[in-house]
């Protein structure tokens, strides 16, 4: 990013990010979470630049990570908790109570939503959940607004007392716009916290009286006409007849219309504060019109609020209840809903595409290798990372959410001990970052309640899918200090687990013995819960990669065209010659780790040192 | 003015350096300007495409049948993006087959003047600028080249966007 530039390129994340700074956010806690994870780092960037003094971290998980915001708010000053939709779950404790008792800095809860989902485990709608919350949320239609929605945002924060939820989606966090800067606001507060235990510990006999207060709080609100939706009105040519849209699909249905040649043809309503929504507008909108469209996603937030028995929206059925409303989808509505000829329909081609899979030289790929060998009829819990693409290999049978995987485990180890019989082995696998962020008390409840199940933890020392966030196990923080490193191998004995092995996933003998050793303590009488630290570094982290080894490899003729590697190892590198039935090595995707030459059942692929 | 162009390639291709440079040449001649990528299976050599909105635009996606410039650094993604194209507007494609669009052998032209072939991309674009195809003249695009490219990579940049500029066709 270059310094002295009023007004530059910025994606929807980093103008956020630049909003936060300017409206003189003091502490900024996130986990990472596609599509928000460029949020932190932004402000990190931003703080430097400008001098300002910012608490950045990358916390555990987002439940602690809204926590420590909340306190920095409670003493005054202005924060930010930063995290993807399903990130507001994890949260979802702290967050709801905070609405209850109110916050003094103001409280930015920027939560990206993903509609579609094109990454996630769901397409939840962050703002039905600030429904639930009774927080207000802003929907920001463009990188543009989720910039110039800050500062309204914590202004409404404190005028309130009410943490406030900022709501992009993925084409928001991810779309690149022309960007006006402007100097942060030099906010002098030095932390003040005044005890209240009434509020800030707020026990049932209270909490009529609080609830009460917020219910105040959202009916003010709901009457401030600087939250009101925006009308675009139309010249006349459509009477009575209304678009209500919020959000990327605002944006859509905005240069929908002009392509149509409709813009300023009829009345269109920007919904800035989905909830709570304007309660004038809501009767104009229930009295003043014959038709009226409502486009948001993902859920029908505004036409709920708007209680009118006959919108065209997802209630109706006319906007499809589920997946991304793309300019396509968008389109197709607008037409039906203005009654114009329908547009010769040109979709997409089917299918095509490369399905992912883990990069080549992954350790996660030996690792997964060796379990699904070691237990061909294995059942394999698996979680949320790279690692989930443990799928492609037949190892991973079940991905609910962050740290599931080993309490799933527990969950089928009872389930197969019921019976009788031998019980298959069951091999939760979970990564290094989601072990911090979920998996210590899934991992202490199983070894209290005498679970039998082997964890292998893939430790590749960073968060990776999200695009190397640091863990706690070997920093640094997210301002580039050393940070305070806590031990992995350490958190699990102090989880009480008496079977703790490590190894490096590369040498699939090695590991394929400790698997079934682990397994023999498992079905012990005197076992229990065994854990394997299965550890190779992301390749694609520049210093891990410059550490390892770069061997030639090359599949000799002994090659038998069983084709075993390419249907259990799967790696990007080894190719199938069509012509010849026989594999290769792509010499552009190898990196030259060596692991399939143990894959090979005819011992047909070799790997020479390179020279240096 | 109003332009929307789509750029297709495979992970890896340079398709976001197009991107990006172009939404800087618009920003420098004052124009408006959003766009959009996808991220994600580019690592694993996935097709991407990235969308570049010139003018008042609010949203960063360009719907089927409506962009008006493509830019293919790679014939595969024709299959998968061609349709983003309106009737009749411009498409540019990195190859040595002639076909219906215009045609442009950029990895032999980087080649012979020793360049990585990632530089492909700037050929390609220097190639449709000349043509007169996007809503930057070469001067503007060139100079954005220079001011927006790193120290390290601005010669053999500059120098693969003039070998498009200067380039005969398929």
């Amino acid at each position: 990013m270059k310094a002295d530039v009023a007004s530059r390129i910025l994606m929807g994340n980093e103008a956020l990010a630049r909003g936060l700074i300017e409206s003189g956010c003091s502490l900024a806690a996130s986990y990472p979470g596609t599509p928000a994870s460029e949020i932190l780092p932004a402000m990190v960037a931003f703080a430097r630049e400008t001098g300002v003094s910012l608490h950045s971290e990358w916390s555990v998980n987002e439940k602690v990570a809204y926590e420590v915001a909340l306190a920095n708010s409670m003493a005054g000053r202005r924060s930010a908790v930063i995290m993807k939709q399903v990130g507001l779950n994890v949260a979802s404790d702290p967050f709801l109570r905070s609405a209850y008792l109110g916050v003094e800095g103001g409280l930015i809860v920027a939560v990206a939503d993903d509609p579609g989902p094109h990454s996630s485990q769901t397409e939840q709608d962050s703002r039905f959940f600030a429904m639930l919350a009774k927080v207000p949320v802003f929907d920001p239609a463009s990188p543009r607004q989720a910039k110039e929605m800050a500062a309204p945002a914590y202004a409404l924060s404190e005028k309130y007392q009410i943490p406030v939820l900022l709501r992009p989606t993925t084409r928001v966090c991810h779309a690149r716009q022309n960007i006006q800067l402007a100097p942060p606001e030099g906010l002098e507060r030095p932390a003040r916290f005044v005890k209240d235990p009434g509020r800030w510990c707020a026990t049932p006999q209270f909490l009529r009286g609080l609830h009460r207060q917020l219910n105040d709080k959202l009916a003010r609100i709901a009457a401030d006409p600087e939250y009101a939706p925006v009308l675009t009105p139309g010249d006349g040519s459509r009477p009575g007849t209304a678009i209500v849209a919020s959000g990327v699909a605002f944006s859509h249905t905005w240069d929908l219309l002009e392509s149509l040649g409709l813009l300023g043809r009829i009345d269109i309503y920007q919904v800035i504060l989905p909830y709570p929504l304007s309660g004038d507008f809501i009767r104009k909108i229930q009295l003043d019109y014959k038709r009226v469209l409502v486009l948001e996603e993902t859920y029908p937030v505004i036409e709920l609020q708007l209680r009118r028995a006959d919108l065209i929206g997802r209630l109706s059925g006319e906007v499809p209840g589920e997946g991304e409303l793309t300019p396509e989808v968008v389109r197709g509505v607008l037409e039906r809903f203005l009654d114009l000829p329908a547009h010769t329909a040109v979709s997409a081609p089917a299918g095509g595409g490369v399905r992912p899979t883990l990069c080549a030289g992954c350790g996660h790929r030996a690792a997964f290798y060796a379990i699904r060998q070691t237990f061909p009829e294995g059942i394999f819990p698996g979680d949320i990372g790279c690692y989930t693409l443990g799928m492609n290999l037949g190892a991973v049978d079940t991905v609910h959410c962050m740290g599931a995987g080993i309490s799933q485990a527990a969950g089928f180890s009872y389930a197969y001990g019921a019976g009788a019989g031998e019980a298959p082995a069951i091999v939760a696998t979970i990564g290094d970052s989601t072990f911090y962020h979920a998996g210590i008390p899934a991992l202490v409840n199983a070894v209290f309640q005498e679970a039998r199940f082997i964890t292998v933890i893939l430790d590749n020392a960073t968060t990776a899918m999200t695009g190397h966030q640091p863990t706690p196990q070997t920093g640094p923080t997210a301002s580039g200090g050393a940070g305070a490193p806590v031990s992995l191998a350490g958190l699990v004995r102090a989880c009480g687990v008496r079977f703790l092995r490590e190894c490096d996933p590369y040498e699939i003998g090695v590991m394929s013995d400790l698997l079934r050793e682990a397994d023999l303590f498992c079905r012990d009488p005197e076992g229990g819960v065994a854990v394997i630290i299965a550890r190779h570094p992301c390749l694609l982290d520049k210093a891990a990669g410059a550490f390892q080894a770069r061997r030639r490899v090359e599949v000799t003729e002994a090659c038998i065209a069983c084709h075993h590697c390419l249907e259990e190892f799967e790696c990007p590198a080894l190719v199938l010659d069509e012509a010849t039935g026989q594999v290769r090595v792509d010499e552009v995707r190898c990196v030259g780790c060596g692991v399939c030459v143990a894959v090979c059942p005819a011992g047909a692929i070799e790997a020479v040192s390179r020279e240096p | 003015m109003r332009q929307q162009v789509i750029i297709s390639g495979l992970g890896g291709q340079g398709a976001l350096t197009l991107t990006r440079l172009l939404a800087e040449a618009a920003a420098a001649a004052g124009e408006e300007v959003i766009t959009s990528e996808t991220h994600g299976m580019a690592q694993r050599g996935g097709t991407v495409i990235s969308m570049v909105k010139v003018g008042p635009f609010r949203g960063p996606l360009i719907p089927a049948g409506e962009a008006d410039v493509g830019l293919f650094l790679h014939s595969q993604g024709l299959a998968a993006h061609r349709h983003f194209l309106r009737p009749g507007g411009a498409v540019f494609v990195n190859t040595a087959t002639a076909g219906d669009y215009q045609a442009l052998d950029a990895w032999t032209i980087a080649a012979g003047l020793g360049l990585h072939p990632v530089s492909a991309n700037l050929i390609l674009l220097g190639y449709a600028a000349d043509r007169g195809a996007l809503f930057a003249p070469t001067a503007l695009l060139e100079e954005t080249i220079a001011t927006h490219t790193p120290e390290r990579f601005r010669e053999t940049s500059l120098t693969a966007f003039r070998a498009g500029v200067g380039a005969a066709g398929e």
